[in-house]
């Protein structure tokens, strides 16, 4: 089972004929993800890594019947990228792609929202279902197949905190980078939810960051709606008031979003917060959390 | 990106915002040349990037132009919580008759932009939000549509019913968003709105932030920017393809990316020690950019030591390693290094270490704590 992805995805690269795109849809291949085909106006009939590109979305999608993409767009044309594989019909849009601007994300998530369209992202380095599927620029060496889900804003914090829980004997079922940016696709109570539902998860691990309420409304919907043992950590104690840590959305102001709210907020829900990365595979094995 | 008062207030005039005519003034002697020799009321205001500055002296009220000019005298120069004042705006003292709040954000949970009203102006808005959250009256604005003039007009009834008011409540809202959109702002705020005694609405003083991923599109906000002295390193590491935040502590900080970067300065925090900064190298394994990132470390006075922590993902550890051993053979500062390296390619990469000399650490929290230990002996 797993959630969102699996063996059977099929996946298609917009901006595959880029540096980037190119470079991880080698990466993602032989990972063992299925890529049926890239997508750059004006290059069809053109191949990389072996793999067909065509001049448009729906073009991709007719001949390969693709389920899934991963967008390596530049910032200003992403937006687009990501309207383009909605109209296109494709379910499951992954977006690479970092400095986008707020107002195209306002617009654009709220116009797939209508075609029905999930997004992960943008500025997040992509989902991943251990042994299946690889949708994303994560490392896919550190990830292990088990029965714990992952939900995270960062990057590389991500790829510590798995390379711990593996090191410990604790396997992933699908692993999830939301991405840091002020607005963005699917959240964390969408994807909990969908944890919650799947057979093959028996815990969560959530990861938060500094900035925005979506960790407080997580631990809300965690302590109405989730059943499965759940433990958290949040990066950005130390974050000075009102300064901008690398990531658009990790802004704390008006004094709401400090790490201190939102790990209150967790303990009230009766989820663990550890203290440390090194400290959430010893609370999961435990098993003293919600 | 943030801009001054004044510059917010020039924005708003374009967009037919009513606002009160103002001078701004860099000097004593450009207020004595530039100002009327007269008796009228006028405020005097300080031009600076934090909150509360009237509470800290840079806002005084004078009649008169040998007034203004001894009011100037006190406020340029004054230092207003760790800005400098070398800016003043003078403008024309209204009479107050009500004073009004209003504001347009970005919102994450809506996705869409939110304005917020609230007839509970000129006051620190956050505390009114805390205390009496019915106070303020929000408005999701549908990114399809835009505000629509009964969602503009039903937020100003809110604060004002004679038609006459109402019709310019709903006029500023309704630029304001147009301001807004057309800028891509990610902060736009009116307070004090003000009703004066002559029953006009007036913005007597603005708030303007820019969204950073939009400037490329954005050629005239860009143009306003004014480098502040504070941010200089901060800016100078942007165009190296570096994001650097300073703070107050000893521990220099050198990360890939900026949630593990975070974690560090949480987890030095966690074991007894204060970080020094935020850095975050990005992805890349450039040695340059390592040696760049070491240069706006050390020229911390109060680094004790340095901690480098590298996860490697697709960033492979030796190649890290190979940029750290070149970027430290250029720099001779003394300073204690720590360096963690984990992920991909960790033991060819702490291998590359050990052969420079230095005892690399896998884990992050020994990484730490040694940091922490170096940092007070040396």
């Amino acid at each position: 089972m797993s959630i969102l992805i699996n063996k059977k995805s099929k996946v298609i690269v917009q901006g595959i004929t880029g540096r980037d795109g190119a470079f991880h849809t080698a990466k993602m291949k032989s990972y063992g993800t299925i890529i049926a085909g890239g997508v750059s106006p004006g290059k069809a009939g053109m191949k990389v890594e072996g793999v067909p590109v065509f001049n448009t979305v729906r073009d991709a999608v007719e001949n390969t019947g693709a389920d899934t993409t991963v967008i390596f767009v530049p910032a200003p044309f992403a937006g687009d990228a990501i309207l383009e594989a909605s109209y296109a019909g494709v379910g499951l849009v992954v977006c690479i792609t970092e400095g986008i601007p707020v107002q195209d994300m306002i617009r654009v998530t709220n116009i797939i929202k209508r075609n029905g369209t999930r997004l992960i992202g943008a500025n997040c380095p992509g989902l991943i279902t251990p042994d299946e599927c690889l949708a994303g620029i994560m490392p896919g060496n550190i990830f292990k197949k088990g029965g714990t889900g992952l939900i995270s804003r960062s990057g590389t914090l991500t790829y510590e905190v798995v390379n711990l829980l593996t090191e410990s004997g604790l396997g992933q079922s699908t692993c999830i980078g939301i991405g840091g940016d002020p607005v963005s696709g699917l959240y964390f109570t969408e994807l909990l939810e969908m944890f919650e539902n799947d057979p093959e998860t028996d815990s969560i691990v959530l990861i938060g960051e500094i900035g925005g309420d979506s960790e407080e409304q997580a631990a809300q919907f965690i302590r109405t709606c989730i059943t499965k043992p759940v433990v958290a950590f949040i990066a950005g104690q130390t974050a000075p008031q009102g300064k901008r840590m690398g990531h658009a959305g990790a802004i704390i102001s008006s004094g709401s979003g400090t790490a201190i709210e939102k790990i209150r907020a967790f303990k009230e829900a009766g989820v663990p917060v550890a203290g440390e990365p090194a400290g959430i595979a010893g609370i999961l094995k435990s098993g003293n959390n919600k | 990106m943030k801009i001054y008062e004044y510059q917010a207030t020039e924005l708003f005039k374009k967009y037919g915002i009513p606002v009160t005519e103002g001078i701004l003034c860099r000097s004593v002697e450009e207020v004595e040349e530039k100002i009327p020799d007269d008796s009228k009321p006028r405020v005097i205001k300080a031009q600076v990037h934090a909150g509360g500055r009237g509470k800290a002296g840079g806002i005084k009220i004078v009649s008169g132009k040998a007034a203004a000019v001894e009011a100037a005298g006190q406020i340029l120069g004054m230092n207003i919580k760790g800005f400098v004042v070398n800016k003043i705006l003078i403008t024309e003292a209204v009479e107050i008759e009500k004073e009004y709040y209003a504001g347009m954000i970005n919102d994450r949970n809506t996705r869409s932009v939110i304005l917020m009203v609230s007839i509970e102006g000129g006051v620190d808005i956050e505390e009114v939000a805390a205390a009496t959250p019915a106070k303020i009256f929000k408005t999701v604005i549908d990114p399809a549509v835009g505000l629509m003039d009964w969602q503009a007009r039903s937020a100003a009834l809110k604060l004002v019913s004679d038609p006459k008011l109402l019709r310019q409540a709903t006029g500023i809202f309704l630029a304001l968003y147009r301001l807004f959109m057309e800028t891509d702002s990610t902060l736009a705020e009116i307070n004090p709105m003000v009703l004066t005694s002559g029953k006009k609405i007036v913005a007597v003083d603005g708030k303007m932030n820019f969204d950073d991923n939009a400037l490329y599109r954005q050629p005239g906000i860009l143009a306003m920017r004014e480098t502040m002295e504070d941010e200089a390193v901060e800016i100078a590491a942007e165009e190296k393809g570096l994001s650097y935040i300073k703070l107050s502590g000893t521990i220099g900080c050198m990360v890939n990316g900026a949630g593990l970067a975070m974690a560090t300065m949480d987890m030095i925090k966690l074991y007894g020690g204060e970080p020094a900064n935020f850095l975050d190298i990005g992805g890349s394994s450039n040695p340059q950019k390592v040696v760049d990132a070491m240069d706006i470390l050390i020229s911390d006075k109060n680094v004790k030591a340095v901690l480098i922590n590298i996860f490697g993902g697709i960033t492979r550890c030796d190649d890290v390693a190979a940029g750290l051993v070149t970027a430290l053979k250029k720099i001779q500062s003394g300073i204690p290094v720590v360096i963690r390296l984990s992920g991909t390619n960790a033991e060819e990469g702490l291998q590359i270490i050990r052969d420079h000399g230095l005892e690399p650490v896998t884990s992050m929290s020994e990484a730490a704590k040694m940091a922490i230990e170096l940092s007070k002996k040396s």
